[in-house]
């Protein structure tokens, strides 16, 4: 799950990590409040900063530093209910309905931390570059050895040693040493007690006066963990999700859209990637990710419809179900009763393999409806790009 | 001959009183798999499906000899329950369960990995060794026994795979779910090791997916250590960046991850590469030395 900066900067402060003093605005009204708060208190500047579920914000125009009131002002308004668009957010965008006002800060150093699991070791590895402000990924393809990293013992945790290491490889001077020590460690606490699968501060900055602070704040949520951070859970902001997308989280569909015209449906996760690649090596584009997990019941399978449905681009649907303790018939059943209820006009096509296979295929055809039905994966693909290029 | 499970597999399950356990225990059974108890936490003493239920992990070993666990237990208590197998010195663990927090998964391993017993999964359908004995969710009868290694991250696409080579009469001697969270305790090149290990396995099919890089990991294992053909598919071909496609682990981050990169690895190793998952059984059916 992913959460705004605002929130993870909330986060950060309740660990002890210096962020610097902001709220969020949701409407431009809020924003000049607090922008005339933080200016009362003796800030000497104020960054507006979009708030979005996507990072190079800076880069696409959704980060501004204003001096006065009024200049915080027109940044707002130009930046609230714009379509920001960064190389995360994709080519589309993603509109603006918040705002961070915080603080400017005076900025030394842009440097770079973050706290990431290593898929390999097992084990979450802190790292540390000098190169901040940049993409992280950049700096990783291009100079490797420019990012410091310290594996971590979940035995013993992380230890003071490593985030020494780490601050003087950063080149903080030594006056600056413990305060990075207690920063790095409270950092990694606000890690592992919220269950976190990422943390990145980007930049970590010193500022002219010698401190260190949290600039920008990104952190993900192990979504397998939220079970027991009902306070995490609630930071969800839906409006920055895709509504089908969350309509699906409803009734336990693992959905994602994509941009193609061949809508699927698949039981199980390999099996759905490995479905939409089919699609695409029949000459097709799939036009979602559809995992209906293992049980499939009769209304999972009305929802999956109308979700796959609601996409305009949707020509065609392909469902390969491959039944291991499924019964066909039934998933068959479902299939036409949902068909029926929803009156789908999209052809559909099947591959079904599982338990009662044949009494599932005899259900199909005897219904009446549009169904073709695929002996194979590879059939079934092939018959679904056909009906979707000529319907 | 087959690998991680067989004819001297003695199994318990723990979580065998719930649902899903009760319906695999009976499954496993059924397919031939000596199934010798269960574990759940207060119902010790009493009988389920006519096997005997123990408190603890430790107490059903000494009681039933038991070799290897099925473990069905809810996401939040499973990470505690593959560390309880662990030290009642289990050697084989296999964990179905999927949800299972990352972190909690970190300690575990830090555990398993100088272990004696061997974690298989979590989030995982299980092993199969067709004709002999099974541990986990799969369905039996679309397997066939052979000679073909299968080791695969998702469970119907391993399913697929094995059913496209038992069409063509393609037998298999284990197919091993190695599950599709970020951590699990069997890799891929565990499994390869095992495989090429293996005198009654003859070729080897190695499927992943987007994510992680344990698949390029196992091409270079594959390019040093393997001596059988091997025959490789990398699902989420067509799967955006930056997002989870079902499996925890299955996420292109920063560029990482990609089947391209993957498929490459292995073409580069020596490998089959398979791109469409329909091919599967007919690439097998070409490199399997005297054809089928
Ligand atoms: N409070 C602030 N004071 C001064 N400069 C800031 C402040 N917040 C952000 N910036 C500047 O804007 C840049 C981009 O902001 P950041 O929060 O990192 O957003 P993103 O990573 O999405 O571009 C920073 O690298 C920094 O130079
Ligand atoms: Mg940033």
């Amino acid at each position: 799950m992913k959460i705004h900066e605002y929130q993870a900067k909330e986060i950060l402060a309740k660990y002890g990590v210096p962020v610097p003093k902001g709220e969020v605005a949701n409407t431009l009204e809020e924003a000049n409040d607090v922008a005339r708060k933080l200016f009362a208190e003796g800030a000497a500047g104020v960054a507006v900063k979009a708030q979005i579920h996507a990072g190079g914000r800076g880069k696409g125009g959704g980060v501004k530093v204003a001096r006065t009131r009024e200049e915080a002002e027109r940044h707002a308004k130009n930046i609230l209910g714009m379509t920001l668009v960064t190389h995360q957010t994709g080519p589309q965008g993603q509109k603006v309905q918040r705002l961070l006002i915080e603080e400017t800060a005076a900025i030394e150093r842009e440097l770079y931390l973050g706290i990431v699991l290593d898929r390999a070791a097992g084990k979450l590895v802190f790292m540390a570059s000098q190169a901040g402000g940049m993409e992280i990924e950049e700096v990783a393809a291009k100079t490797p050895e420019a990012i410091f990293k310290e594996t971590i013992d979940p035995a013993v945790g992380f230890g003071a040693w490593q985030a020494r290491k780490l601050a003087f490889a950063l080149g903080l001077k030594p006056a600056q040493i413990n305060q990075a020590v207690s920063f790095f460690q409270n950092l990694y606490k606000a890690f592992t007690e919220t269950d976190a699968s990422l943390v990145e501060i980007n930049p970590f900055i010193t500022t002219t006066d010698g401190k260190l602070l949290a600039l920008d704040a990104k952190i993900n949520f192990d979504d397998n963990a939220l079970f027991r951070h009902a306070d995490i859970k609630a930071l969800r902001d839906i409006a920055e999700e895709d509504p089908l997308e969350v309509e699906a989280s409803k009734y336990a569909l693992n959905y994602i859209k994509l941009d193609g015209t061949i809508a699927c449906m698949v039981n199980g996760a390999g099996l759905a990637m490995a479905t939409m690649d089919i699609i695409q090596y029949a000459g097709g584009r799939p036009a979602n990710f559809l995992d209906v997990g293992g049980g499939a019941t009769q209304e999972q399978i009305e929802h999956a419809f109308e979700i796959l449905l609601a996409d305009a681009n949707v020509k065609a649907i392909l469902i390969n179900i491959f039944g291991g303790i499924l019964r066909v018939d039934r998933l068959a059943t479902g299939v036409v009763a949902a068909a029926r209820k929803l009156d789908v006009k999209a052809p559909i096509v099947l591959r079904l393999e599982g338990t009662n296979v044949e009494e599932g295929r005899r259900i199909l055809k005897e219904s009446g409806l549009n169904f073709q039905v695929g002996a194979t994966m590879k059939e079934a693909a092939e018959f679904v790009v056909k009906a979707a290029s000529s319907s | 001959m087959a690998v991680l499970v067989d004819n001297n597999t003695r199994l318990i399950v723990q979580g065998i009183t719930g649902k899903e356990g009760t319906f695999h225990a009976m499954g496993c059974a059924e397919y031939g798999t000596k199934v010798v108890g269960g574990v759940t936490p207060g119902k010790g003493g009493t009988m389920h499906e006519g096997w005997p239920v123990f408190n603890t992990v430790a107490e059903a070993v000494a009681k039933t000899g038991a070799n290897a666990t099925m473990i069905f237990v809810p996401p939040p208590f499973a990470a505690d329950a593959i560390l309880e197998a662990e030290d009642a010195g289990i050697p084989l663990i296999v964990c179905i369960t999927e949800g299972i927090p990352t972190l909690d998964m970190v300690k575990v391993w830090a555990k398993l990995k100088n272990s004696k017993s061997r974690l298989v999964g979590p989030n995982c359908p299980g092993v199969i060794s067709p004709g002999k004995a099974k541990i986990g969710i799969m369905p039996g009868r679309i397997h066939m026994e052979g000679s073909i290694g299968i080791v695969s991250r998702s469970g119907t696409l391993t399913y697929e795979a094995v059913h496209q080579l038992t069409q063509r009469g393609i037998g298999q001697s284990t197919a091993i779910g190695i599950g599709g969270d970020p951590i699990v305790g069997t890799t891929h090149i565990d499994a390869l090791r095992l495989f090429n290990d293996d005198p009654g396995t003859e070729a080897i099919v190695l499927i992943g997916e987007i994510g992680g890089s344990a698949e390029e990991a196992a091409a270079e294992f594959v390019k040093q250590h393997v001596k059988k053909p091997v025959v490789g598919f990398i699902a989420g071909q067509t799967a955006p960046p930056g997002r989870r496609m079902g499996h925890a682990g299955a996420i292109i981050s920063g560029g990482q991850g990609t089947a391209a990169d993957k498929m490459k690895a292995m073409a580069a190793a020596g490998i089959h590469v398979v791109v469409s998952p329909a091919e599967i059984g007919a690439t097998v059916a070409q490199v399997v030395k005297g054809g089928y």
